[in-house]
């Protein structure tokens, strides 16, 4: 295992000691087939993530990190979602990469995957694991 | 002793289009490490395209009919000497002399070409009597033609008719005359003679044929009097000269080498003159008692001469003389034996239609089984075909009359590229055979424009451009590669197509659309590719909000926020500010909106100023501020029209002749919020002098003294294109009308993101198909175009002003949904009094 696996995988334990559930925002926030961004409390402190919503679809919400890698802004949420060869996907605004909604793994670099967090709603309130 | 490494001296007598040629061929062969190359041209341009010499009038400059960038001859090491003609050879010593000094040479090579042919009439050398062959003739013609309400072209052959097309696009009644008894006597017979006469008698052109010329004098009413053999007249203010060329052998006859009985310095298979040093290539070259006249075979004799000097293989044997034309608009060509007079027993087919004016000849061996020539007036759709059964000995169908029957009298065999062998040649100005083009796909080229780069087949004449693409399509598909045009995985239709849907079946929402249209085995989401492109064609029909809740998903980010993003993921924001022109007051508050929020400012080259680094959550407040002291927005972010660039015009300027300003502005008004395949760019110019560079523009308008002239389809940007002229001495509602219909057909058919110079480069039929659909209204839309202009023009509202407007929208503008907190990865540092991202 390199360090960097290693480091991942210790940071998932610590996670999933500490990760609850939090409301971030309500379904009125929301934009239908698109994204906005929202901030989240995690146990690594507050951190931004990229909620879409895709109405009447299997999985509805979408909850990944806001900060594109590639750019290096936080513009995720900005980008135009779609579906690309079965896989529902969002381009980033910025170089246009796509990335999976389902695990954020980049569809033009395999080394490349947002992070992704779990999302549902309770009534009208969007929940997020963080 | 010499060393070996010292180079030979080679000399280029000639910068024509062959010499050049000749240039390149030893550039990119290697040649320049064995020769020291030195290029004299008496001309002041470096070498140019001749074959559309007749464009200078028509938009294109010096520049732009230029055979390569400036700079080329310096980069690549060979030495240009411009304006320097050459005065004699000195071939004892080895030298040639002009009048800065003697160079001495260890090769020499004589490219320089044919001069016009002026027929000893007394009188010929009066003033405005002009010759047509180089760009500085053909600005003594446009200087001539400012004092001279008529003109005459003297030879009605291949150059003749091109000259006569020049001085018409002057705005000169223009008449040919001609020796022989019809016009283009070399190419086509009587009845294609005849049938060409009415065509160009039709444009306006008077003809004149069995016209000899016995004396140029006064004239009463006009500068000249031409007076013909049976004492005829015809008067004049202009005269030019185009009665055929005659090789420029003055420099060859000096120095003795053999010379033709009728001109022309005799080379042999490699070029070689009478002297083994000494080399000529292209229009002065005789080479078995011809001359050859056209580009191609002077081509050819020139990587035959790099052969020579390189000791390579390459023989030039003879050339093709088979020629497709377009004069004054009409269509003749030529192939092989079209008179049919040089092969006993050849049997004729005719098909003549006096009513669409169209003649076709074949000229067919006795058993009937090979073209030996063929002869087109009025349409050349059959010259492609035609010429591969010609050139590649091709047997021809059981009723070979159906090559040239029209194609609704049934089947009407057209030689499909499949049936083409290896050997068959598809551009013959750069010599590439279907073998070579099948070869760079092997090797990798997966479009026609990779094959063009590689094999640089159609970079010539460009008149194998359909052949070539029907070649390429065909051998992609054969391998397997679909040839898709599919916009996206989502549906299995074109821009265009889905244009057509949407106009057509009135689909007002993407999801509609893709519902109904869109390929099953998807989510039916759509892409980056296609959501951006049905909301362009959305707005474009029916001009709804693209903040509306049905369309905000499918914009990008600069259309979902009416703003730029950078690459720190914050915004630029330019209001519009039409025409360039802008109050004091306004100045003034752009200044304050920037100071108060932060802004980095920078004059655009649309003549407007962009504010950067505007937060997500400041713009709705930055955009309150901005319409309250009565800006509107200025589309930067929209593939839309952006901005009509003007010079201050005749309001100001000394040279203005019209009032540019204000036009700039009208125009801008009318257009703005007009979503588009891509952006739009219009430029407004004052007078000829062009300060607002409208020529570089999508649409370039140029003040004349009588209205506005018209230009279309050009860009700045990666590809420069200069714009090409489209209508002259238009009048303001004239002008809107054009531009309502281009602008509206181009929406129509071009594709995503395609900027109107590739799509005008696309377009087939090219610039007339253009002038005949948008002035002539062939395909009768005009009216369609006009309303859905209209509809655009009168739905317009500002974006901006309507987001505000609206709780719901501005939602959108919160960077967090559930907290106020900036994003702190924003950092902005300090650079000459301004602030840029860190």
């Amino acid at each position: 295992m390199t360090a960097t696996a290693m480091k991942k995988a210790m940071d998932t334990v610590d996670s999933e000691n500490t990760m609850t559930w939090q409301k971030v925002c309500t379904r009125a926030d929301l934009v239908a087939f698109s994204g906005v961004a929202a901030w989240l409390e995690t146990p690594d402190g507050a951190t931004q993530v990229a909620i879409f919503y895709l109405p009447d679809q299997g999985n509805e919400l979408f909850a990944l990190d806001h900060h594109d890698p590639f750019s290096n802004a936080n513009v995720i949420a900005r980008g135009i979602v779609g579906d690309l060869k079965g896989a529902a996907v969002v381009a980033s605004p910025i170089y246009k990469q796509h990335f999976r909604l389902e695990d954020g793994q980049c569809l033009e670099d395999e080394a490349i995957k947002l992070r992704t967090w779990k999302i549902e709603f309770k009534g009208e309130e969007v929940w997020i694991e963080g | 002793m010499m060393s070996s490494k010292t180079p030979e001296q080679l000399i280029i007598i000639g910068n024509g289009m062959v010499g050049h040629h000749l240039v390149e061929q030893l550039v990119d062969n290697g040649a320049l490490e064995r020769y020291q190359v030195t290029v004299f041209g008496e001309e002041r341009h470096r070498a140019y395209d001749r074959v559309h010499l007749s464009e200078y009038f028509s938009g294109r400059d010096a520049d732009s009919l230029a055979l390569c960038e400036a700079d080329y001859y310096a980069t690549s090491g060979v030495e240009l000497h411009t304006s320097e003609a050459v005065i004699e050879i000195d071939r004892s010593a080895q030298e040639v002399v002009t009048d800065q000094g003697r160079y001495r040479y260890d090769k020499l090579v004589l490219a320089t070409g044919s001069y016009p042919f002026v027929p000893p009439i007394p009188g010929n050398d009066r003033d405005g009597c002009l010759v047509y062959r180089t760009l500085d003739d053909l600005d003594d013609i446009r200087a001539a033609a400012e004092n001279a309400t008529n003109g005459v072209v003297v030879g009605g052959g291949l150059l003749g008719l091109e000259a006569a097309n020049a001085l018409r696009g002057l705005n000169l009644d223009t008449a040919v005359v001609e020796f022989a008894s019809r016009l283009m006597p070399m190419q086509v017979d009587n009845e294609g003679g005849e049938l060409l006469r009415e065509k160009i008698e039709a444009l306006g052109v008077q003809v004149l044929t069995e016209r000899a010329t016995q004396r140029i004098e006064d004239g009463d009413n006009s500068h000249h009097r031409m007076v013909f053999q049976d004492d005829k007249v015809l008067e004049t203010d202009l005269i030019v000269f185009s009665a055929g060329i005659r090789p420029r052998d003055q420099l060859a006859r000096d120095c003795d080498l053999e010379i033709g009985e009728r001109g022309g310095v005799v080379v042999d298979d490699q070029c070689r003159t009478s002297d083994p040093a000494i080399l000529a290539i292209g229009e002065v070259a005789l080479w078995n008692q011809s001359i050859f006249g056209l580009v191609a075979p002077g081509y050819q004799m020139a990587k035959a001469a790099l052969a020579t000097l390189t000791d390579g293989e390459t023989r030039f044997g003879g050339a093709d003389m088979s020629t497709k034309l377009k004069l004054l608009g009409v269509d003749v060509g030529s192939i092989g034996d079209a008179h049919g007079n040089q092969n006993p027993g050849a049997r004729m087919f005719r098909y003549l239609d006096p009513l669409t004016q169209v003649y076709r000849k074949m000229v067919v061996s006795s058993d009937g089984k090979k073209l030996l020539g063929a002869m087109l007036v009025g349409d050349n759709a059959a010259y492609d075909t035609l010429l591969q059964y010609y050139a590649n000995g091709i047997e021809l169908p059981d009723e070979p009359a159906s090559l040239i029957l029209p194609q609704s009298s049934g089947a009407a065999p057209t030689l499909g590229p499949g049936a083409l062998p290896e050997t068959a040649t598809i551009c013959s100005c750069h010599n590439v055979t279907k073998g070579d083009i099948c070869a760079t796909i092997d090797d990798g080229a997966v479009d026609l424009g990779g094959v063009k780069d590689v094999t640089k087949a159609s970079t010539g004449c460009g008149g194998c451009t359909a052949l070539l693409k029907s070649v390429v399509d065909h051998e992609l598909e054969a391998r397997g590669v679909e040839v898709d045009k599919s916009i996206c995985e989502h549906f299995a239709h074109t821009r265009q197509g889905l244009y057509d849907i949407v106009r057509v079946e009135g689909i007002k929402t993407f999801s509609e659309l893709i519902d109904k249209h869109g390929n099953d085995d998807t989510h039916r989401l759509g892409c980056d590719i296609c959501k951006p492109a049905v909301a362009s064609i959305l707005a474009s029909c029916f001009n709804e909000p693209i903040t509306d809740a049905a369309h905000v998903p499918l914009q990008d980010t600069n259309d979902t926020f009416m703003a730029n993003m950078q690459k720190n993921g914050t915004y630029s924001v330019v209001p519009r500010v039409a025409g360039g022109e802008i109050t004091p007051d306004k100045l003034i508050v752009l200044g304050e909106v920037a100071k108060k929020y932060g802004l980095y400012s920078k004059v655009t080259g649309g003549q407007r100023i962009d504010l950067f680094g505007a937060r997500l959550e400041d713009l709705p407040d930055i955009w309150g501020e901005l319409i309250e002291a009565g800006f509107e927005t200025g589309h930067a972010y929209g593939k839309s029209l952006r901005t009509v660039k003007s010079c201050v015009g005749s309001t100001w300027c000394r040279y203005g002749v019209q009032d540019s300003v204000g036009m700039a502005i009208q125009l801008e008004n009318r257009y703005k919020g007009l979503r588009s395949p891509h952006k739009i760019k219009f430029g407004v110019s004052g007078c000829t002098r062009e300060c607002a560079e409208a020529q570089s523009k999508d649409i370039g308008i140029i003040a004349t003294e009588n209205g506005w002239n018209l230009y279309v389809c050009g860009n700045g940007g990666m590809r420069p294109r200069h714009a090409e002229l489209f209508a002259t001495d238009l009048d303001d509602e004239q002008l809107y009308r054009t531009i309502d219909r281009f602008l509206m057909f181009y929406v129509r058919t071009a594709d995503r993101l395609q900027r109107t110079s590739v799509w005008r480069e696309n377009l087939d039929g090219g610039l007339d198909y253009l002038k005949e659909v948008i002035l002539d209204d062939s395909l009768g839309i005009n009216d369609e175009l006009e309303r859905q202009m209209q509809t655009v023009v009168d739905t317009y509202q500002c974006e901006w002003a309507d987001a505000i407007s609206d709780p719901e929208k501005l939602k959108r503008f919160r960077s967090f949904v559930n907290d106020d907190r900036p994003d702190p990865s924003i950092i902005m540092t300090s650079e000459r009094g301004q602030l840029r991202p860190a």
